[in-house]
């Protein structure tokens, strides 16, 4: 099931290239202008920055289509079958998650998508934020159990 | 509102929706960095994909930025990481190392960020990606309220 063939890899490749300049163009690499979307108490004076809802709901849409698309074909172009996400469920752990991403993202203003793209231009201390999110992620193996088979048994 | 920028946004909003649906079409792959992040050493069996697509996003952004100078903040390109709020009286490498912590565990835990559920999830139809997006914005909001970080 592990496909290496170059059409695979090159839509890998394509995809992320598009993220990326994505994110530069957004300027959601910035994290001041995430921080200054997520400021809700700067919306009397007129100084909120909307721009991020500007972002997402274009993303949204897009993708929206092409999950439309997909809806009609039994696999995608270069494997053998769409990857669905294997949680089903709404726990304690979905809400708990998102609850300390929401609190990180709030302090630093630098979700996982930025955080990598940022390196095109290493700002100072911007390693220290990734090797915590590094450090983060494998930590939350340990409480989430990895391996599909877990994973899967234990979300029915 | 100087800072306030929907055409940008929407050009790259809509770059983004093309990379999750060239993703998902190619290979039914969800586009969610965190999830290909956290999925780069064993036992996940399909990391060369992963790598492939985190380092392209980088040199993406890092040509992009030489096409395309001068977008941004106030021109603040390329992208400074913001100081801890001086009141709090904990130095922003600590600071950036919490909050770094926090994204890292949280996103695992709760099995997606911003891409992942926020424009694959709620793309896909899926409350849980919906809960999980209020849930992680409310909080945001609250924590850059609190804080006082901007």
């Amino acid at each position: 099931m592990v496909v290496l063939k170059l059409p695979y890899l090159a839509t890998a490749a394509v995809s992320g290239a598009l993220f990326g300049a994505g994110l530069y163009v957004s300027q959601m690499v910035d994290p001041l202008k995430v921080l200054r979307f997520l400021d809700f108490t700067a919306i009397p004076s007129g100084g909120w920055d909307p721009s991020l809802a500007f972002v997402i709901v274009p993303a949204i849409v897009v993708m929206f289509i092409a999950v439309r698309i997909g809806k009609g074909r039994a696999t995608p172009l270069f494997d053998t079958a769409f990857h669905e996400p294997e949680y089903k469920r709404i726990d304690g752990r979905l809400v708990g998650g998102a609850a300390l991403f929401g609190i990180g993202w709030g302090m630093s203003g630098i979700c996982p998508g930025p955080a990598i793209s940022l390196i095109a231009f290493l700002p100072e201390n911007l390693w220290i934020f990734l090797v915590a999110l590094f450090v983060g992620s494998y930590a939350g193996s340990a409480i989430v159990p990895s391996g599909h088979a877990r994973r899967l048994a234990d979300a029915r | 509102m100087e800072s306030f920028s929907p055409l940008s946004a929407a050009i790259g909003g809509s770059l983004i929706g093309l990379a999750a649906a060239v993703l998902w079409l190619g290979n039914g792959r969800i586009a969610g960095i965190s999830g290909i992040f956290g999925q780069l050493l064993p036992p996940a069996q399909t990391v060369i994909w992963r790598l492939v697509f985190l380092v392209v996003l980088v040199a993406a952004t890092f040509v992009a930025a030489k096409l395309l100078p001068g977008l941004g903040v106030g021109g603040n390109v390329p992208a400074k990481l913001v100081d801890a709020p001086p009141a709090w009286g904990v130095p922003s490498p600590i600071w950036l190392a919490i909050a770094g912590l926090l994204v890292g565990v949280g996103t695992k835990i709760g099995n997606g960020c911003t891409s992942g559920h926020g424009v694959c999830g709620l793309a896909r139809l899926s409350l849980r990606s919906l809960v999980a997006v209020l849930v992680f914005f409310g909080v945001a909001i609250v924590t850059v309220t609190v804080t006082g970080i901007v």
